[in-house]
């Protein structure tokens, strides 16, 4: 790529020369980040006039927060479902079905008591678990966006991949206060 | 889009000519400056072939400044005068130096031309009462950068385009901004501020083709850094970054000074002996990396005389909780990066610090391998940053590299109840950019006020503050109705800008963040230790308050309602909402935040239909030629 060509109204997808879909190449975008980190970053312009330094932290801005959209699983799926013009709702819809809220509720007194037992096994098998759990419900968001386009169905899956990312983030801080 | 090719004024366009640029490492301890020639990145000595500039600083009565060796030699005799260490005061309050009787200086508290106007009214930062007058931290860091920018001058034999300072990976805002100063009251032309550590990793990098992930473990005179990097053809990438700003070798030779003091049962030295005591516990600890004891003899001013033996043993079971404190913070990053021990490929060793055996042994047990030791830990910083000047100054040479580096701790925004909103994490990739909107609190609200705070704590007063600016002119219009768009932007030195806009009335507010206030030693430290001491406290005070918070809002919301459109209910839908409240009114003074929201689901349930009609209502209102601003007031 050029930098005559980058263009801010491009799409992430489009930034990235990548096709419109939730199964991505990582390898790929990996590749193509670094490419076009390479053209924007402000370093190549530190020596050049205020405006074009501007200009490129701009554009550098805006490629590290394509790159960090599309890296997620679950950023992507909600961005791609904003693309097709479907809001995810993940403040507003809290209607959840029964099991999944009885399962987060577990999750949630799991983690709880690992951190208070200070037990960093039990938090790593929770882990595990998690990915596991949360392995699938990409899975199931690869079938509903890219093969079926449910994308309402998907939304409800971003939902629960949300509460996923949460729980993660709650075992990431019990790490974090045992080990002090 | 074609870029135009614009030279600044003095600046040469010719290809083949090579633009003056150095990096500077401004150390708590000692300073250097290097440049890249014909390739090769080489570190810049004095007249008497010396690299390291002691970072101290004399002011003498006649005006005149001593920077550098000669004017550590008077840092018993004038200590007072003498400032040594600065870095851990730039960017801090008075409050932030915890040590501040144990140090020889006269503290002034004038408010600084650096501090914030929207500040909490301590001060700004802390300045030094010399027989030259008040000096900032800025001016006397500023007088160590003259002297490198000089000697640089005098040896490339020319004027600097540029400079890339070296920061700690852990320097908040308020500390990064106060190097930037310090390097434009020097005259320097600021190319990029650099993390230390990461200047590291490009200095080892590119000299030994590294491809992989590595650990940054550097420990300086008064700061503690840990990045982890993924080195991959010819892109440095920061995957995490933590530390701690307070911690160095500056502390080490304080355990051995109050060891001096516990063993001769001494005690409030005055100035000059403590900067006495100090100075022979650095030449201690030197010593026992190569020793395995070492005799510390010294006169007091009082004729009492000091003389103790040392041992490496004794001084590694006094140090040991220093040593352990650094471990802390590896743990962490290397979590926040997503990887283990075994996926670090090498250990990269910066910082003097760093040759004490005991950190050394330290870190081979925890990475279960030796650290790399085949570069001089003092230099290396300086030499990555000459390689980053070269570059940024524009000389291209060939083998092109890129830079991704991070912010190290998290940027939010004060809401609600005291809480801290996160709006950019740690470990975000820089530049970055993110916006988040917020709303009104109260009917008819004109103006906001935006706190931005620096931290991983949940509670603002445990962050540190950056600045306080405030929005005004917002429309009036009933609560929650206002879209208030925060924009925050960090740039590629890590330094933030943020600003506020109104969607509705484009109505904007922008603040350069210049803060410089308020810290208790180490606030940024302190807040990330305490993040996990207090997470259990934190949470349930965070829950409490967000229920309370809410339902107050919901209740006076609720009360507004019915005051000015009870006419639309009956008598028994009223009585039902009525009853509701009170009941959420009572559990309010519980502190259980499940009984507040279950009260408050109630409450919400309630008023369904009543919600429905008041819509329809000002629907109607607006189709008349009402406002959404007049529905609002009472």
């Amino acid at each position: 790529m050029q930098l005559a060509s980058f263009d801010f109204q491009h799409n992430h997808f489009q930034l990235f020369g990548l096709a419109q879909s939730y199964q991505i190449d990582t390898a790929q975008l990996d590749q193509q980040y670094r490419a076009l980190q390479a053209l924007v970053h402000p370093d190549k312009s530190a020596h050049l006039p205020d405006a074009e330094q501007r200009l490129a932290m701009q554009r550098a801005t805006l490629v590290n927060e394509a790159y960090q959209t599309l890296r997620s699983p679950l950023r992507r799926a909600r961005y791609l479902l904003s693309l097709h013009g479907v809001d995810t709702q993940e403040e507003t819809n809290t209607v959840m079905p029964l099991d999944f809220l009885m399962a987060q509720m577990e999750w949630r007194e799991a983690v709880s008591e690992a951190r208070q037992a200070r037990d960093e096994g039990a938090l790593a098998q929770l882990e595990t678990r998690l990915q596991h759990e949360t392995r699938g419900l990409e899975a199931q968001l690869a079938v509903k966006i890219d093969a079926e386009k449910n994308y309402a169905a998907a939304a409800a899956s971003v939902r629960k991949l949300r509460f996923m990312e949460k729980l993660a983030e709650e075992i990431h801080a019990a790490y974090d206060a045992i080990d002090n | 889009m074609a870029l135009l090719q614009i030279s600044e004024p003095g600046l040469s366009t010719l290809p083949h000519q090579h633009r003056l640029a150095v990096g500077i490492d401004l150390g708590t301890t000692n300073s250097l400056v290097a440049t890249v020639r014909n390739g090769i990145s080489v570190v810049l000595n004095d007249e008497n072939g010396r690299a390291m500039l002691p970072s101290v600083v004399r002011y003498l009565a006649d005006g005149s400044i001593a920077v550098g060796e000669a004017a550590q030699a008077m840092q018993s005799e004038d200590a007072a005068n003498t400032i040594v260490s600065v870095k851990r005061f730039m960017g801090r309050g008075l409050k932030d130096v915890g040590e501040i009787s144990r140090l020889p200086y006269r503290f002034a508290d004038a408010a600084s031309p650096f501090a914030t106007s929207g500040g909490s009214g301590q001060g700004g930062m802390l300045q030094l009462r010399t027989v030259a007058g008040v000096k900032s931290p800025v001016e006397v860091s500023a007088e160590i950068l003259k002297v490198l920018r000089s000697r640089a001058e005098a040896a490339l034999g020319g004027e600097l385009v540029g400079a890339v300072i070296t920061v700690p990976a852990y320097f908040d805002d308020a500390q990064r901004q106060a190097t930037k100063d310090a390097a434009k009251l020097a005259g320097l032309n600021v190319l990029r501020l650099l993390n230390e550590p990461t200047a590291a990793a490009i200095a080892y990098g590119l000299d030994n083709a590294a491809e992989g992930i590595y650990a940054v473990y550097d420990l300086g005179g008064g700061t503690f850094d840990i990045s982890i990097l993924r080195l991959s053809r010819g892109v440095f990438e920061v995957l995490a970054a933590n530390g701690d700003s307070a911690l160095g070798g500056d502390d080490f030779d304080q355990r051995i000074h109050c060891w001096l003091l516990e063993k001769n049962h001494l005690s409030a030295l005055g100035p000059q002996d403590t900067r006495l005591l100090l100075t022979h516990a650095r030449a201690a600890k030197e010593q026992l990396t190569e020793h395995a004891e070492t005799r510390i003899t010294a006169v007091l001013s009082n004729g009492e005389v000091i003389d103790n033996v040392l041992t490496r043993s004794e001084f590694h079971t006094l140090s040991q909780n220093l040593v352990q404190h650094t471990l802390q913070p590896l743990r962490r990053a290397l979590r926040d990066a997503k990887l283990g021990v075994a996926d670090i490929k090498g250990v990269v060793m910066v910082g003097g610090a760093t040759r004490m055996p005991q950190v050394q042994h330290a870190v081979e047990e925890f990475f279960g391998q030796t650290p790399l030791t085949n570069l001089d830990p003092d230099k290396v910083v300086a030499l990555g940053a000459a390689i980053q000047a070269n570059l940024l100054a524009g000389n291209r040479s060939g083998d092109e590299w890129l830079l991704l580096d991070v912010i190290p701790l998290s940027l939010g925004i004060e809401t609600m109840g005291g809480l801290a909103e996160k709006i950019i994490p740690r470990n975000s990739t820089i530049p970055t950019a993110r916006a988040q909107e917020f709303t009104t609190y109260k009917d008819g609200q004109t103006a906001m006020s935006i706190h931005v705070v620096q931290g991983e704590r949940e509670l603002v007063s445990d962050c540190r503050s950056l600045a306080k600016f405030e929005l005004r002119g917002i429309p009036a219009m009933v609560a929650g109705a206002a879209r208030i768009r925060v924009t925050f932007q960090v740039d590629a030195d890590g330094l933030l800008n943020v600003s506020a806009r109104e969607m509705g009335s484009g109505v904007e507010a922008a603040v350069a963040v210049k803060p410089s206030y308020g810290l208790s030693d180490g606030e940024i430290t302190r807040m990330l230790q305490e993040s996990t001491q207090h997470a259990q406290d934190d949470m349930h005070a965070r829950a409490l308050r967000e229920q309370q918070t809410e339902a107050e809002q919901l209740l006076e919301a609720v009360q507004h309602a019915l005051e000015q459109d009870g006419k639309l209910l009956d008598q028994a839908e009223r009585t039902r909402i009525e009853t509701q409240m009170g009941l959420l009114r009572d559990t309010l003074q519980l502190a259980d935040h499940l009984a507040i929201k279950r009260a408050a689901t109630a409450l919400n349930d309630a008023t369904v239909s009543f919600a429905q009609a008041r819509m329809d209502k000002s629907v109607a209102h607006v189709l008349t030629g009402k406002n959404i601003a007049e529905l609002g007031e009472k």
